[in-house]
């Protein structure tokens, strides 16, 4: 299908709203819409089944992994791959496969979780700021340009300076340093639907604005939520990973991918297999994370451009 | 931006209040006297309130003196000073990359459209930005220095120590650039001027070099200032994957050690060039294309 059939289509089927009872949503045909378009996208399906594989294997992982990912086995260190440890074992006789199989865990569960809480501060920010405007606009999307002055990783960094280096702290770094795209995307798409009639009625007739912004404001902006959520759970992948790395994040003797490869740097010269897979796992993970958003993107908005 | 960095410096100078436990403590050491450490508290003016501590902060700040180093008990600014300038060497080089490595494959891309060359650099580029970039400076060692041994391990003793890390920083900015300059040729290849230019019997590379890359290189240049000030943050990990003894790596050696004036310093100093960095970019965007007037 080509990018202008494509525009054609409804982004986000109606607009929610009691006072459109005329046109009630078809959502059964909305799912299937997505589903065809998710097909139609090539890389998008592949995408999706790599982190579908990801998630199975962290949730089956003690059923699937051959050996325990902490336990020492000081007889063993640095085996190269082979039949008993598929992808070899680290200084400490590890086996690296059951490590990487309980650092899907973790990864996960970092991006998740700190995406969770970029949304849960960002959106609210974000809808309130575009939906209010006057001077709470202005301060609060101050205080996003204030975040945003920090380049790249460093925000994330910072906070991790004053809260200690974590796992868990890592989480809440790369959550607080996400904050500032979802406010920025939340405030665009509701200034854009702001003035739709549908919401003018909600006034009109005196609907609480609470009740408006999460009846009304809130459903219409979803879709873009999810978009951008997805692309982000890669990012924050990678900056929890690269936090781990640098010793900021996850500590020893925890399975985390970023962590086993800032382990691993210290035996590059005499085992490479050390790097070489835990930094597999993450390409691959995002590399699928990103499919699946690029699909999504074009599914559920065609009209949401790159950032 | 004198908000922005005005912000910007309120949150640095939160970090030492912030922070768990006493910061004199910490200055005075475990094993220092209640007296010593009330002296350390009242040297570093820790008793004052917060608002006076504030001012008398970016009053300091402003002439480059934050106080000393509690791990080296040395000026903070003596130990940032060279780093910074290696990180600035750092960055320029790897923006060259960047740009170099991103400007030749898009405009290829754009050129050949849909052509094997340009699936495959599509491909290189989603894999550039999902690779993270420690992963990527490993593998350039592990290729470059151990197996073919062209390029030193880590350190900074020569130019060619230069290299791998500039590699390593600059490639996920040329994925990044490559599809900007790749899309903002396309489009301007379908422009009514182009097809003047091509009615005219200008040679094809005249069309492109003259016509077409001048229009198309203002949507670049946002990106190119963009990803400069990105490589700042990216400099904290290229910088300790390859030892170089920048900005970045001191950051994070200041973490570890809790030596949070240098953290502050650094952290201050990135920030404020990152926000340059982004007012230039505005500046000369307004510079090459003169619709966008400069406020």
């Amino acid at each position: 299908m080509s990018r202008s059939n494509l525009m054609n289509l409804k982004p986000m089927g109606p607009p929610r709203t009691d006072l459109d009872r005329e046109e009630p949503l078809p959502r059964q045909n909305e799912t299937r819409r997505i589903w065809n378009q998710l097909k139609r996208s090539r890389l998008a399906i592949p995408g999706g089944i790599v982190v579908l594989l990801f998630i199975l294997v962290a949730i089956l992982a003690p059923l699937i992994a051959p050996h325990d990912p902490i336990k020492n086995n000081l007889t063993k260190p640095l085996l190269a791959p082979g039949s008993i440890h598929l992808l070899g074992t680290d200084e400490l006789g590890r086996d690296i496969l059951s490590r990487i199989i309980y650092g899907a865990r973790l990864s996960l569960v970092e991006g998740l979780i700190s995406v969770l809480l970029a949304m849960a501060i960002g959106v609210p920010l974000g809808v309130l700021s575009g939906f209010v405007g006057g001077k709470t606009d202005a301060i609060l999307m101050r205080l996003v340009d204030i975040l945003m002055a920090f380049p790249g990783v460093l925000l994330a960094v910072a906070i991790i300076s004053v809260l200690g280096p974590s796992l868990v702290n890592a989480m809440i770094s790369v959550g607080i340093y996400t904050i500032p795209m979802f406010a920025r995307l939340a405030r665009g798409s509701t200034l854009s639907i702001k003035e739709e009639p549908y919401i003018e009625a909600c006034r009109a007739i005196g609907m609480n604005p609470f009740r408006t912004l999460y009846r009304h404001v809130f459903p219409n902006i979803r879709a873009h939520l999810l978009v951008m959520g997805t692309l982000r759970v890669g990012t924050a992948i990678l900056t929890a990973s690269s936090l781990s790395f640098l010793g900021l994040g996850a500590q020893p003797p925890s399975p985390e991918w970023g962590a086993m490869l800032s382990n691993g740097r210290n035996y590059i010269l005499v085992a490479p297999h050390q790097v070489i897979f835990p930094g597999l796992a993450i390409i691959l993970l995002v590399l699928g994370l990103n499919l699946l958003q690029d699909g999504l993107r074009l599914a559920l908005d065609p009209k949401m451009t790159e950032r | 931006m004198l908000p922005v960095i005005v912000g910007v410096s309120v949150c640095v100078f939160l970090i030492i209040h912030m922070m768990p436990g006493d910061p004199a403590r910490i200055m005075a050491g475990i094993d220092a006297s209640e007296a010593d450490v009330r002296v350390v508290r009242h040297s570093l003016r820790l008793d004052e309130p917060l608002y006076l501590q504030y001012f008398h902060f970016v009053g300091r700040a402003a002439v480059g003196d934050f106080g000393v180093s509690f791990r080296t008990r040395r000026p903070v600014m003596e130990e940032i000073g060279s780093r910074y300038l290696n990180t600035l060497l750092l960055g320029t080089a790897s923006i060259l990359v960047a740009v170099f490595l991103g400007g030749i494959t898009g405009i290829i891309s754009a050129v050949k459209k849909y052509s094997i060359f340009d699936n495959l650099s599509l491909l290189i580029s989603l894999a550039g930005v999902s690779m993270p970039t420690f992963y990527l400076g490993l593998l350039l060692m592990l290729f470059f220095s151990v197996k073919l041994g062209w390029f030193p391990l880590a350190g900074k003793e020569s130019w060619a120590h230069l290299v791998l890390p500039a590699v390593t920083l600059g490639t996920p900015s040329a994925a990044v650039i490559s599809r900007m300059v790749r899309s903002s040729l396309v489009e301007v290849m379908d422009q009514d001027y182009i097809r003047t230019a091509r009615a005219k019997g200008l040679r094809e590379w005249v069309v492109i070099g003259k016509h077409a890359l001048r229009n198309a290189m203002i949507n670049a240049v946002t990106v190119v200032g963009l990803q400069a000030g990105y490589l700042l943050g990216g400099a904290v990990v290229t910088e300790t994957v390859f030892a170089w003894p920048g900005i970045g790596r001191l950051v994070v050696q200041s973490i570890l050690a809790r030596d949070f004036p240098v953290v502050q310093a650094a952290v201050l100093i990135l920030a404020v060039t990152f926000v340059v960095i982004n007012l230039l970019t505005d500046l000369l965007y307004g510079l090459l294309d003169p619709r966008i007037s400069v406020q």
